[in-house]
């Protein structure tokens, strides 16, 4: 608890900005065991509804080459995948962005100096854990 | 407190060896790469621990340069527990005495070595390597 609430006030004063409600604060859990295990082996597995529909369907399409690496699935789980993402996508956020990190909200909810970003326990944008300890739950109400 | 531990870990790791070789679905994926293994090549003779050791630690050309060994992500000690060199995913051990479900799964198997091979190689794994890699690390 300590390092939690440690973690929580070195973000406050990076960001020097307290967050208001924001829908992406608090989203469904994954409850596709598919999506839990594919997508959870490299990554936490991102909620569907942090990204629009558009989006889902362009990561699905481009899992040969995702964002440099190769994360092609054998064409059961990808269908598999591909629907429960796209069924429980997000109403907004803009579909031409594969990025939950390049989504306004996103980018308006963390604005932090960028050395933020290079600490060895968070290494990536991709990393909700770091800071959000819930995140795989759905809970991003904790900055 | 070293000579103390040794006897125990010695223990451990022939423990992990017997389990290993006692699956019988690791025994079987193994069976199917051997017989790969001599169609793609006249001279194999079966697969080798210490080859498999060399392949898992590197480093290797050609591959992208973030990812030159399997190490790179898995940690030279094929024990602990590894981290996704891009996003930080704690990654199961890769030694079959620490997660004895490794290479249990001939799909989750093919998966990965679809994957990592052209990360960390720039090219397919043989099928004399990949029994190399999984009898080093259902050893340790």
């Amino acid at each position: 608890m300590p390092r939690r609430l440690a973690a929580a006030s070195v973000l406050l004063l990076l960001s020097g900005v307290t967050s208001s409600a924001n829908e992406f604060e608090r989203v469904r859990p994954v409850t596709n065991d598919a999506t839990r295990k594919e997508c959870g082996e490299c990554h936490m597995a991102f909620q569907p509804g942090l990204l629009p529909a558009g989006s889902w369907t362009r990561i699905m399409d481009g899992l040969d080459d995702h964002f440099g690496e190769k994360a092609s699935l054998p064409p059961g789980p990808a269908t598999e995948i591909r629907a429960y993402l796209t069924g429980n996508a997000a109403g907004r956020g803009d579909p031409a962005l594969l990025r939950i990190t390049e989504q306004r909200w996103w980018l308006r909810e963390h604005r932090f100096r960028p050395e933020v970003w290079l600490r060895k326990d968070v290494l990536s944008k991709a990393n909700c854990e770091a800071c959000h300890r819930d995140a795989a739950r759905g809970l991003y109400d904790d900055d | 407190m070293i000579r103390f531990l040794m006897p125990t870990l010695a223990v451990f790791a022939v423990g992990g060896a017997i389990a290993a070789t006692a699956n019988p679905a690791r025994t079987a994926l193994l069976d199917g790469y051997a017989a790969q293994a001599k169609a793609q090549s006249a001279t194999f003779a079966g697969f080798s621990a210490e080859r498999g050791r060399a392949l898992y630690l590197g480093p290797h050309t050609g591959g992208k340069p973030e990812t030159n060994a399997c190490a790179a992500c898995h940690t030279p000690n094929p024990t602990a527990q590894g981290r996704h060199q891009r996003t930080g995913r704690a990654i199961e051990p890769m030694a079959v005495s620490a997660t004895p479900k490794r290479f249990t799964d001939p799909a989750e198997v093919e998966k990965r070595f679809d994957r990592d091979c052209p990360n960390v190689l720039g090219r397919a794994c043989t099928a004399q390597e990949k029994g190399d890699f999984i009898t080093y690390l259902a050893g340790q």
